[in-house]
């Protein structure tokens, strides 16, 4: 957990002008390391969705900077900046994730076939994604026959499928009860545990618990964070009476 | 603590004697945590010990005395508005407590109090987490044909899987704390939304009568106890 994967520097973003002018984002610096899985918490319109559209290159900071990996994300080009996003970072959303006439597996694929890969191997490629979460069985799936939280898995998996390593997730237990909410976070925090990087937007306290940092927005700057987790031999010792 | 601290807190505001101390804590954290005389009395008598109150004056005529605090009480209330309430080492209500309190005594930056505390009881549920991350391992849960056996803090054999009874039993013990320790978040966005809608931005509360001379009832101020019975009450 040395390298930062994902750099906000004192991003700021304003939509609109003058009067109308609404300041989402107000010099907002953030890190996230190889391995981390950070949530972001705040109140509604505290500019969290921003917050994530920013860092994965789906909106541009007013001022500040967001680099990936080490790339200005605001140094490219269109074009370029689609293939950061393309091979680097994958989003999950709350729903509408997957696209229903395809398979899981297809679905999975779809990135690396969009980035020149054969559909062979990309399917290959997707169905290994797929059994490293525990959703092999769901490969010839279409979304409509999967359960909201299975889709939601199955967009974890597609999000970090092959060379990706950063996922973006807004609410993405937002329709899910409570149990099926659970498992999408544990999915994530296992990818994160095996070297990806994630954040992740949540109303939810205890989803946010996944997190190993948590970050509370509040009109657009953070105003708090939980800062990082001791190793669990230490938390045994603190922890209910067993 | 949270009497002790409590007490201290309302003496913050000026000087008091005991009877008008219990009426004012009592209405002021509606009813809470019911004292009696006697329970004042005494930790009025430890606090005086230990240096953080002392006695206003003289005994008035009919032999009341009034107290107020110390530098080191003064310092003490502080540092308890700036600290969060540690869920493991105090009783259930003293955050209730403590809130109340912040609300109604005067200069007390309440959105912050809360914010301290959210931040600690996240970190207190990351925490139970992550035990929780183990135990559903160790019970063979696990997601994916890797369950247990990569995770490097999963399967070393610490969780000794001879009794799985035992290991579900922990498991539900730690979601049990999970759950409440949620609902205490839950309850702190909304006592944050309740503060906003009632106007109270972080921003010190205007000073209000000193108690030097109370005798009787503290007035309690209708509209932060109407909050307070309806934060109360909320799941
Ligand atoms: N395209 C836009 N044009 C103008 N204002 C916008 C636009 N997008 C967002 N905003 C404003 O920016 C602020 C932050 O919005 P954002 O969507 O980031 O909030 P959020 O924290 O994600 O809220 P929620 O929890 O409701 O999803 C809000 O005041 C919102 O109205
Ligand atoms: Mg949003």
């Amino acid at each position: 957990m040395t390298v930062p994967v994902l750099v906000l520097e004192d991003v700021s973003r304003t939509h609109g002008t003058g009067d109308n002018a609404v300041h989402a984002l107000r010099g907002v610096s953030l890190e996230v390391m190889e391995g981390e899985l950070v949530a972001v918490m705040g109140p509604s319109g505290s500019g969290k969705s921003t917050l994530l559209n920013v860092a994965g290159g789906l909106d541009r900071p007013t001022s500040g900077r967001a680099t990936v990996d080490g790339v200005d994300l605001g140094s490219l080009g269109a074009k370029e900046l689609a293939r950061v996003r393309r091979r680097r970072i994958g989003f999950v959303f709350q729903d509408y994730n997957l696209i229903p006439s395809l398979t899981a597996a297809e679905n999975v694929g779809l990135p690396l076939e969009l980035d020149g890969m054969r559909p062979r191997t990309a399917r290959r490629n997707a169905r290994h994604a797929l059994d490293v979460l525990g959703l092999a069985d769901l490969a010839d799936r279409y979304p409509d026959a999967m359960s909201g939280g299975q889709q939601q898995r199955v967009a974890i998996a597609r999000a970090l499928v092959g060379t990706r390593r950063l996922v973006m997730a807004d609410e993405p237990t937002g329709a899910l009860d409570t149990t099926t909410g659970e498992e999408v976070l544990r999915v994530l925090r296992k990818r994160c545990d095996d070297g990806a990087s994630g954040l992740l937007v949540t109303h939810e306290a205890r989803h946010a618990a996944w997190a190993d940092r948590v970050v509370f927005l509040r009109d657009g700057v953070v105003v708090d964070t939980t800062g990082s987790p001791r190793e669990p031999e230490d938390l045994l010792d603190e922890a209910p009476a067993r | 603590m949270s009497v002790r601290l409590g007490l201290m807190a309302l003496l913050a505001e000026g000087p008091m004697y005991g009877a008008g101390l219990r009426t004012a804590f009592e209405e002021r954290t509606g009813g809470t945590w019911p004292l009696n005389v006697g329970q004042v009395y005494t930790t009025l008598g430890r606090l005086e010990r230990d240096g953080l109150v002392e006695q206003a004056g003289p005994p008035d005529p009919e032999g009341r005395i009034s107290y107020r605090l110390t530098d080191a009480g003064r310092a003490a209330v502080e540092e308890w508005w700036r600290s969060p309430v540690d869920r493991v080492s105090t009783p259930r209500d003293e955050l209730v407590i403590k809130l109340a309190l912040a609300v109604t005594v005067s200069g007390v930056d309440v959105q912050s109090v809360a914010q301290t505390q959210r931040t600690a009881t996240l970190r207190h549920l990351r925490d139970l987490t992550r035990l929780k991350q183990r135990a559903l391992d160790a019970i063979g849960a696990g997601i994916g044909d890797r369950g247990a056996d990569d995770g490097g803090i999963g399967g070393d054999g610490t969780a000794d899987h001879a009794d799985p009874d035992r290991d579900l039993a922990w498991l539900l013990v730690l979601e049990n704390h999970i759950f409440s320790a949620e609902a205490e978040v839950r309850w702190l966005d909304h006592v944050e939304t309740r503060l906003a809608q009632a106007g109270r931005r972080p921003h010190a509360a205007s000073t209000r009568h000193h108690a030097a001379s109370t005798r009787h009832t503290d007035p309690v101020q209708p509209p932060e106890r109407a909050s307070v019975e309806t934060t109360g009450g909320h799941p």
